[in-house]
């Protein structure tokens, strides 16, 4: 039985009005507390951090660098992010920056091309823009803050599984996706390295698989390696989901210890294999000194210590000098390998 | 079920209305929304900082005009008891069409033209489906939102194509003139004003209301169901076809994953906006302005520096407080006797009487 009255839908119209009306007064003292602090700092540099979305423990590391920077320098940060990594989604944040009217924002785009407009608008309302972690049109922006040259990661990680086999052996890469431009440029560049360079000329790349970055899949494709190529002396696994896979299977197989693994990890994910013996050492840079770096710069080019043209150097804390190189990239340097002695600093 | 309101019944013993004409005016669903919508944009501009500001009407306008957009078929949709879930792939894969067929050398105007037909194909497929094989429209455009978005992904893989044209992605970020409206909200305003005239001003409005209330009936009283389905289905394919080339447009991109999850805010802006979701209830003015409303709580949540889950959390529970409160105050007032029972309307729809003329 249905009741079709007015006076319930009356009813609902205002009780409706009068939860908005709460809801409002929740956001009003968020907002009273936000702009007390905002006019409190005065000359003080207020910025934004829009990593590609929240509830990722690597941009929460990055975020708690940004914000140990800026307390250093006694700027005011902020973190903002969709919950999805998609471009679209940044739009909006992008925007809502150029309405604020911030000092700097400090992205790490989810496209390259897409953010543009929306950077440029917010760029002509002064506000510097600085990319980490993944970059956008050089143009567009005024700094990217690189994590590490994809030569240093494929160097890196072709060292790493070299000293582990022995410098002989046959050797597999478990990816990402088979068109992730990252992952397809470091394995071309290993590749590269494994034919010209004579120190590897005993390791042989049989095989290149891809687990999309799923965790099951990724471990299913680990378990077709050792299957496909009993001789398999090592994997390389330069993505987080598939190395963290990938070291699962082999923590529980008998492979274990007999299979070297190494890529690009984070201590997190890997503490428990690096301490039970199934991985010796793995690389990745340090997204709290990433996140740390572009605060830094940013900094120096809202206060114009630096305008971001090549050559031009800054103090970053802790960090040391550093100088800006070609069309507005900032190094932070070679990737950090991680093994039983260091990982437990690291939490991330 | 439409009364007939002859004046010759001159031994009826109940008032022709149950309240008077005010507050059949002013005490709906729909002037609450709008209401609501007012009080929380005159908040927003007095406390909360930067709300004010020259840019807020324009990125709040642009966010939200392809909800805008698809709001306005998806009413009459769910006016008619079904629902189309498929919009936001139908817009992803209209994204990726524009984007392929300019990569291949076609200007923008022609391959916005093969993708709006791309559009009409997919809402004719959801149609033809749902009103001629006669399966739930559930179960269908969960299917094709599958279907469509593997299209749209397959077409292009993770890659984005995003060297459009200028002079066109200016029209989708350029406002009016000098003032603060975007461009796109001139055909928005065109397809608003269609879109009203057909809904609450023609028979085949009318016979959206009957089938939502009962198709049977609607079929006996002489309303072609399957048609008037087929109609709704296409049109909602062709407007998000144009929503996906604004999108497109707009952030300069096409990707197979554009618009992942809007089905789901259109379809909470116009839950929100008054419409049953069991059909035969709703109006056009209270879904915009559930749009509306949404939008201005996020930009102004976003501008707070709110994390995008609490402005989630704030409009999921304004959409849960707004599907249940009727019902519960339904189940109270029954259970509170105040006064003589009246006997329950039997014409739900507030505009039984203005558009049954």
């Amino acid at each position: 039985m249905k009741f079709h009255t007015r006076r319930p839908i009356a009813l609902a119209a205002i009780i409706l009005t009068a939860s908005a009306a709460l809801t409002a007064c929740g956001s009003d003292d968020g907002g009273d507390s936000g702009s007390d602090s905002s006019s409190d700092g005065g000359g003080e540099l207020s910025m934004t951090m829009l990593p590609k979305n929240l509830g990722n423990p690597y941009f929460d590391t990055s975020t708690a660098g940004a914000e140990a920077a800026a307390e250093d320098l006694g700027a005011e940060i902020e973190e903002v992010g969709p919950e999805t990594a998609s471009p679209d989604a940044q739009v909006s944040y992008i925007n809502t920056v150029a309405q604020q009217g911030k000092d700097a924002l400090i992205l790490s785009a989810n496209d390259p091309e897409a953010l543009c407009d929306a950077i440029d608008e917010a760029r002509s309302a002064d506000v510097k823009v600085i990319t980490f972690d993944a970059d956008t049109n050089p143009d567009c922006r005024d700094l990217f803050i690189n994590q590490a040259t994809a030569e240093g990661i494929a160097a890196k990680q072709l060292e790493l599984i070299s000293d582990q086999i022995g410098g002989k052996g046959e050797i597999a890469i478990l990816s990402a996706a088979a068109n992730a431009t990252n992952q397809n440029a470091w394995i071309d560049m290993m590749e590269k390295e494994l034919a010209d360079n004579p120190d590897y000329a005993d390791i042989e790349l049989v095989d290149t698989v891809y687990g999309d970055d799923d965790d099951q899949k990724s471990f299913d494709q680990t378990e077709a390696l050792l299957q496909n190529h009993p001789d398999l002396k090592g994997i390389i696994s330069p993505t987080t989901v598939g190395i963290a896979a990938a070291a699962r299977y082999l923590s529980d197989s008998s492979s274990k210890g007999k299979v070297a693994l190494t890529g690009l990890g984070t201590p997190n994910q890997m503490r428990e294999y690096v301490e039970n013996g199934t991985v010796e050492s793995f690389a990745l840079w340090n997204p709290s000194d990433l996140g740390a770096l572009a605060t830094y710069a940013a900094a120096a080019l809202a206060n114009g210590d630096i305008s971001g043209e090549e050559g031009d150097s800054f103090e970053a804390g802790d960090l040391g000098e550093f100088e800006v190189g070609a069309d507005g990239v900032v190094l932070l340097g070679e990737p950090f390998t991680f093994n039983a002695d260091n990982i437990g600093d690291f939490d991330f | 079920m439409t009364t007939t309101q002859s004046p010759a019944a001159p031994t009826r013993t109940y008032a022709d209305y149950s309240a008077p004409l005010w507050r059949r005016w002013l005490l709906t669903r729909e002037l609450a929304v709008i209401a609501l919508t007012v009080v929380v944009f005159v908040y927003a501009t007095i406390n909360v900082d930067n709300f004010d500001g020259p840019l807020t009407v324009k990125f709040l306008l642009q966010d939200i005009a392809p909800i805008l957009l698809i709001a306005l078929p998806m009413t009459l949709i769910i006016i008619t008891g079904e629902i189309d879930l498929s919009v936001a792939s139908i817009m992803g894969l209209s994204s990726v069409l524009l984007g392929v067929f300019h990569d291949g050398g076609m200007s923008i105007p022609v391959a916005a033209v093969l993708a709006l037909l791309a559009g009409l194909a997919c809402g004719a497929l959801n149609g033809f489906l749902i009103a001629y094989v006669g399966l739930p429209s559930l179960a269908v455009t969960i299917g094709t939102l599958a279907l469509f978005r593997g299209i749209a992904v397959g077409l292009l893989g993770t890659t984005a194509i995003t060297d459009f044209t200028d002079k066109w992605s200016d029209l989708a970020t350029n406002t009016i003139g000098e003032s603060r409206i975007p461009l796109v909200m001139i055909p928005f305003a065109v397809l608003t004003i269609a879109f009203v005239v057909l809904l609450h001003f023609s028979t085949f409005g009318r016979g959206i209301y009957e089938i939502g209330l009962n198709d049977e009936a609607a079929h006996f009283t002489g309303v072609n169901v399957a048609r008037t389905k087929f109609i709704l289905f296409v049109l909602s394919g062709v407007v998000s076809a144009f929503a996906g080339i604004y999108f497109t447009l707009r952030y300069g991109s096409a990707r197979g994953d554009n618009a992942t999850g809007y089905e789901l805010q259109v379809i909470a802006a116009v839950l929100l906006g008054g419409v049953s979701i069991f059909g035969g209830r709703g109006r056009l003015h209270g879904v915009l302005a559930g749009v509306v409303l949404i939008g201005v709580i996020s930009s102004a949540l976003r501008l707070e520096s709110v994390t995008v889950n609490v402005t989630n959390i704030i409009v999921g529970l304004l959409l849960v407080a707004s599907v249940i409160l009727p019902s519960v105050l339904a189940w109270t007032s029954s259970r509170l006797p105040r006064k003589a029972a009246t006997p329950p309307e039997s014409s739900p729809t507030p505009n039984a009487a203005s558009a049954g003329v």
